[in-house]
């Protein structure tokens, strides 16, 4: 037995007389038990433990213990003997040997009597010897002496730093061994738990000793007791590198230990240099070589930048074929640190440790004498290098990769044959390197299998005796969840781990179960699993409530099919965890938060308050807090309602108010006064009536204890429910289950066309929906009566009327772009108007590129504010919001341009039935998107417009300037800046917005002029402009010259609106 | 890599602490009473591997003395476990049938043993023979250069003369 000394075991008593008088001697001496039992014993002794406090108590505990010792030896073996304070160690065996270190000197008489009574004479001289021996010699004197209490071994503690102190401070210098042994004796000291603050320095002399005990004690006494940043630590480097260019090998040893063991940022800079060349020198010894490599990995590890690369780095991975096995478990440490940085310099090391785990596994337990660990060759050997590998890819190279997977193959068969030990130390070492094996396998996730099997064996292990193996089992299972080839593998064990969730006594196993579960559940099992854990919840432990709520309501989020049951699931999860106070009570307090406010609305809809009336009825206490809902405010806002609802509504309102009472004492009489009145108690509909005068009853008469039994929180209450949730449902999102475009899905929707009149463009306007996406929670219902868009509310909606022409001619052509998702109903209507052409005659329009001319929108101010991104830009995010961004590209060829319209599925699940539309209200054409280039008829058609930039010099450019000054032709506004007057800002919004910037021909540096071209269908319209900032006032000036008329307007509008 | 190797008693006295990675002595202190109430509570059966912040705690009870290592997510829990075997087993050989006195009283040797098997808290030899024989070797050099005692003054019965 280990640690067997300490275990208490008495000789048998010779005869039953000499036992009985040895309980009679003992209990002489325990006179205040009075009479003896072998209950009133226990209880005397669980009383000691408790009142153990004074020194007192200390010897009554003591000398309980002594008769519990004895009393033990008729009950069971017990292996005793520790309190603090005091100190026993009775070790008995044929000869007596005993170490007594008790409180005071009458119980070491008592106990010794007590030895000597059962084992006769003959022992007794031993006995005193080694009591002598505890009492006199070095470190054991010490504690011997510590046993009497803390204030006592407080004492002794410091007379003897005192000694030593004055031993260092004496004049007589010491020699090597007594240094030795006072730094011996500090260290103890401080390892009892003590300050140390002095005998450093004379550790650090010890360094400088030629005997290795010296040297030893003195590396282990900085190792544990100096910190990095100690003034002395300049003397221990010099030592340190003293001691690795020695010549004797067991320094350099001793130097590579303590530098691990310290391990800081000076000592990487001063020895990560010299460390390479004792790793691949041929000539160090094996030892050197191990803990030069753990050395450089932990240098490494602290500051790899001061590790240099080099010569060595392509050596080291050899070491993975090096005889000595100590060496290539240590250097295999290394080398992965060193893959993790950089795992292309060591791709080498990708063949050489398959080939090297190859032999071991195929090796049988003999071969590798030593490193075989309980039948088991080499575990910690096999387990690094399949972490190793776990750091690269499946090897590319065919005969690498099957032989890693004959060896996986081979580690799996292993673990089915049966055990050649049955020690745990063998199962523990072969199941190490299986679960090893079983992530290296999860990690290149390539062999379904293997995968399978990995997973088939971790099922066995879920119904293991050992805890540890089931613990195990569960969370890799987690990760073998997680691949698609082993998901529906690890699902088959959903029992086993269900029945682990009910049954297992641990809560951390619990706990794994419960991740597992979470990890295997998709849409098929969804509600078995989220059921279970339902069920679960009632008895789990508090620790992992809040975790387990948090997994049940994300399941039941995600894989609702039923809407019904995802209601009925958030509100058992609201029940169960009703006592749970955590962050998680937000759920109740959040829907009654919310319906409290939704009843605050002015107007709200009858169904509105009757799920007010019976939220705020449940779970109105959660919010009474709040002095904004404060228990009166809360009956007075449903009572506002009252007389504005059918005698149904009234009726559940009643039964709110009842519960209300239940809630809040406070307001009863005002509840009493309504439910009194006539209008309820004599009210014509009969329910209503019934209500009033029961609840009445019930409300005066009752105490609360009975008001709290009747009104207690409701279960569900399906029948009545159904009514209210079948309209919650429709307006609720369906969870993102629906939702079933994988990835990003990008559409095109390329315009192109003649307009042979008026331009049209394709104006983008994106109205975010009145009642944006609602969530799962209640709002959604609310959200729901604001949308006035026939798209159903959850989604997104944001659809754009389509904008009237603004300049009045022209005939506009709208494009809309509608994007159904048909169970989200999503509904996105962009719509795009054609702007009209400010002069229908010329048939031609300055709409500026991309888009939108349009006119007078009646799209929502966040969609104009979008699409007047637009003008300057030809690429950006039109719209965004949790669950879709839709980004817009377009590029402009003459006079035809494309826009590509992005859609981006935010969420992690795919969208389903995703398709857009293009509403084309004038022309009624409508054009999938999925499809390519649809043409688009000519009055729609945009003719996008392109400001093409020209170059020109000053001279021609008053030219044109000049030709183009009649008054219709010319456009000048005065306009205040929307945004700093930055030059180069400004510079660029001109250059994206078509024009060219002409240097040099404006006298005012300051000022902007520049040329452009607006393409048509019908023709090309040049177009010049002048900008003239004025800091102070922060106005612009912003002429256009362009040679039709409207097209100077439009350009001048166009441009004010961005800069 | 293992992060720090604790030995504590069953009355939560420390007995061995080994730390791999540069705590303040404050921070070690408040380790070392979280993780022994910690596991101290905990009832014999129950898994041997704790969760703990970014850690994995490993911990086995050898009769009066527990051994608690912490070692990083992607550790092995059951070769950690014996890693502390291997340890114990290096111990009771040394020390022959080790108990706790023997680890508080020569804790110097716990310590050099310990650095032989595992070193920055990665495991350095896990040949039992080879780490007994560097420790049977430092043994030697220690012989070599102190001058045998007698008996009696090892014992401390016989005074030499220094306290």
């Amino acid at each position: 037995v280990l640690f067997a000394p300490l275990t208490f075991v008495l000789p048998p008593p010779a005869n039953a007389k000499q036992h009985a008088s040895a309980f009679q001697f003992f209990f002489g001496k325990l006179q205040h038990i009075g009479q003896f039992s072998l209950e009133t014993f226990a209880n005397q002794l669980s009383l000691a433990k408790v009142e153990h406090h004074g020194s007192a108590g200390a010897v009554r505990t003591s000398r309980l213990l002594v008769a519990a010792l004895l009393l033990n030896r008729r009950l069971c073996s017990f292996p005793i003997v520790i309190i603090e304070g005091v100190l026993i160690f009775v070790i008995v065996s044929n000869i007596v040997v005993a170490e007594i270190v008790v409180a005071d000197d009458e119980m070491s008489q008592l106990i010794l009597l007590l030895l000597v009574f059962w084992s006769g004479l003959h022992s007794l001289i031993s006995l005193l010897l080694l009591l002598l021996t505890a009492r006199s010699s070095g470190s054991k004197r010490l504690s011997a002496n510590m046993g009497k209490s803390k204030e006592a071994e407080e004492k002794r503690i410091n007379k003897e730093l005192a000694n030593i102190r004055s031993k260092f401070k004496g004049d007589k210098a010491l020699d090597g061994y007594q240094k030795k042994k006072y730094v011996c004796k500090l260290l103890f000291i401080f390892l009892l738990g003590n300050d140390i603050d002095f005998g450093h320095m004379e550790a650090v002399n010890l360094l400088n000793s030629n005997k290795y005990t010296e040297k030893q004690i003195g590396y282990l006494f900085i190792s544990v007791l100096i910190s990095e940043n100690n003034e002395l630590m300049r003397l221990v480097q010099q030592n340190l590198k003293n001691d690795l260019a020695s010549r004797n090998p067991v320094h350099v040893n001793l130097a590579l230990e303590c530098i691990a063991n310290i391990g800081s940022k000076e000592m990487a800079e001063m020895f990560a240099p010299e460390i390479p060349k004792l790793l691949v020198m041929g000539d160090a010894g094996d030892t050197v070589k191990q803990s030069a490599a753990l050395c450089l990995l932990k240098l490494f590890r602290t500051a790899p930048e001061m590790v240099p690369m080099g010569d060595w780095t392509s050596r080291v991975i050899h070491l993975l074929n090096d005889q000595h096995m100590g060496v290539v478990t240590a250097a295999v440490s290394l080398i992965e640190a060193l893959v993790k940085r950089n795992p292309d310099d060591f791709k080498g090391c990708v063949s050489l440790s398959i080939s090297r785990l190859a032999r071991i596994v195929t090796s049988s337990y003999t071969d590798l004498q030593d490193y075989t660990y309980y039948f088991v060759p080499a575990p910690w050997l096999s387990v690094k290098l399949l972490r190793l590998l776990q750091n690269y890819p499946p090897p590319e190279d065919t005969t690498v990769r099957n032989r890693l997977a004959e060896c996986l193959e081979t580690i799996l068969n292993k673990a089915v044959e049966p055990p050649k030990s049955k020690k745990v130390q063998h199962s523990n070492a072969k199941n190490a390197v299986l679960f090893e094996a079983i992530s290296l396998i999860i990690h290149m996730d390539s062999d379904p299998s293997l995968l399978v099997r990995a997973c088939s064996q971790l099922g066995q292990f879920l119904s293991n005796r050992e805890t540890n193996l089931r613990y195990l089992a569960l969370e890799s299972m987690c990760l073998l969840a997680t691949s698609e080839f082993s998901h529906d593998a690890v699902k088959r064990h959903q029992e086993t781990v269900v029945t682990a969730l009910k049954s297992e006594r641990d809560v951390s196993v619990r706990q794994r179960a419960v991740d597992l579960l979470y990890a295997m559940c998709d849409r098929s099992n969804a509600e078995e699993i989220v059921g279970e854990m339902l069920t679960y919840l009632e008895t789990a432990d508090y620790s992992i409530r809040g975790e387990l709520v948090l997994k049940i309501a994300i399941l039941a989020e995600k894989y609702a099919s039923d809407y019904t049951w995802y209601v009925d699931t958030i509100l058992n999860l609201i029940r169960l965890a009703g006592d749970f106070v955590s962050e998680e009570v937000w759920y109740r307090a959040y829907a009654a938060k919310t319906v409290f406010e939704a009843l605050e609305a002015p107007a709200c809809h009858e169904n509105m308050v009757k799920v007010g009336g019976y939220i705020l009825g449940e779970f109105g206490n959660l919010i009474a807090g709040d002095a904004r809902s404060s228990p009166s405010t809360q009956f007075q806002l449903l009572h506002g309602k009252f007389h504005l609802c059918s005698p149904p509504t009234r009726a559940l309102l009643l039964s709110a108010y009842i519960k209300l009472v239940n809630l809040f004492p406070e307001i009863r009489e005002d509840i009493i006064a309504v439910l009194e009145s006539d209008a309820n108690l004599r009210n014509s509909n009969v329910e209503i009536q019934q209500r009033a005068s029961e609840y009445l009853s019930l409300a005066r008469n009752s105490t609360q204890d009975v008001l709290a039994t009747v009104l207690e929180e409701m279960p569900p209450f399906p029948e009545r429910e159904s009514s209210i949730l079948a309209q919650l449902r429709k307006k609720k999102p369906a969870v993102e289950d629906a939702i079933r475009v994988r990835g990003e899905k990008q559409q095109q929707r390329p315009a192109s066309g003649a307009a042979d009149g008026a331009a049209a463009s394709a104006p983008i306007a994106a109205t975010p929906a009145s009642g944006g996406g609602g969530g799962v929670k209640l709002q959604g219902d609310i959200a729901g009566a604001e949308s006035n868009t026939d798209s159903d509310l959850l989604g997104l909606d944001f659809g754009g009327s389509a904008p009237a022409a603004a300049a009045g001619g022209g005939g506009a052509g709208g494009g809309s772009v509608d994007l159904l998702s048909s169970i989200l109903d999503v509904g996105v209507s962009s719509s795009s108007s054609s702007s009209a052409a400010p002069s229908a005659a010329s048939g031609a329009s300055a709409q500026r590129k991309t888009v939108v001319v349009g006119a007078g929108a009646s799209g929502s101010i966040v969609g104009e504010e979008n699409w007047h991104k637009f003008v300057c830009k030809n690429s950006g995010v039109l719209y965004e919001n949790d669950i879709l961004q839709v980004g817009v590209k377009c590029d402009y060829q003459q006079s035809s341009g494309r826009i590509v319209v992005y859609y981006g599925n935010k969420t992690p699940a795919p969208l389903a039935q995703f398709a857009s539309v293009i509403n084309l209200p004038d022309s009624s054409l409508t054009n999938q998107l999925g499809i390519q280039v649809k043409p688009v008829g000519d009055r729609v058609g945009a003719s996008e417009q392109v400001n093409e930039s020209s170059e020109m010099d000053s001279a021609t450019f008053f030219q044109h300037w000049k030709q183009l000054s009649q008054p219709e032709q010319e456009c000048q506004k005065i306009f205040q800046a929307k945004f700093p007057m930055d030059a180069e800002t400004t510079k660029t919004k001109i250059l994206g917005f078509g024009f060219s910037l002409l240097s040099n021909i404006d006298s005012n540096p300051a000022n902007f002029v520049g040329a452009g071209i607006v393409q048509t269908k019908s023709g090309n319209i040049g177009s010049l402009f002048r900008l003239e900032p004025n800091q102070q006032a922060q106005m612009y000036r912003l002429t256009v010259h362009s040679i039709k008329p409207g097209v100077s307007k439009r350009l001048c509008e166009l441009l004010e609106t961005q800069i | 890599m293992m992060h720090f190797m604790l030995l504590f008693s069953r009355q939560g006295k420390l007995r061995l602490q080994k730390w791999y990675m540069a705590h303040s002595e404050k921070m070690k202190k408040k380790i070392t009473r979280d993780l022994v109430t910690m596991i101290l509570a905990r009832k014999p059966k129950m898994c041997a591997f704790i969760e703990w912040k970014d850690l994995k705690i490993v911990y086995k009870r050898y009769a009066s003395l527990y051994f608690c290592c912490a070692i990083e997510q992607s550790d092995n829990e059951l070769l950690c476990l014996e890693i502390i075997h291997r340890y114990v087993e290096l111990l009771d050989q040394y020390f022959g049938s080790v108990c706790e006195l023997d680890i508080i009283f020569n804790f110097e040797k716990a310590y050099f043993m310990l650095d032989e098997f595992m070193l920055g808290g990665e495991v350095q030899e896990t040949s039992k023979k080879n780490v007994l024989k560097a420790i049977a070797a430092q043994d030697l050099l220690q012989e070599e250069c102190e001058e045998p005692k007698s008996l009696l003054e090892e014992l401390g019965i016989v005074s030499t003369g220094v306290a």
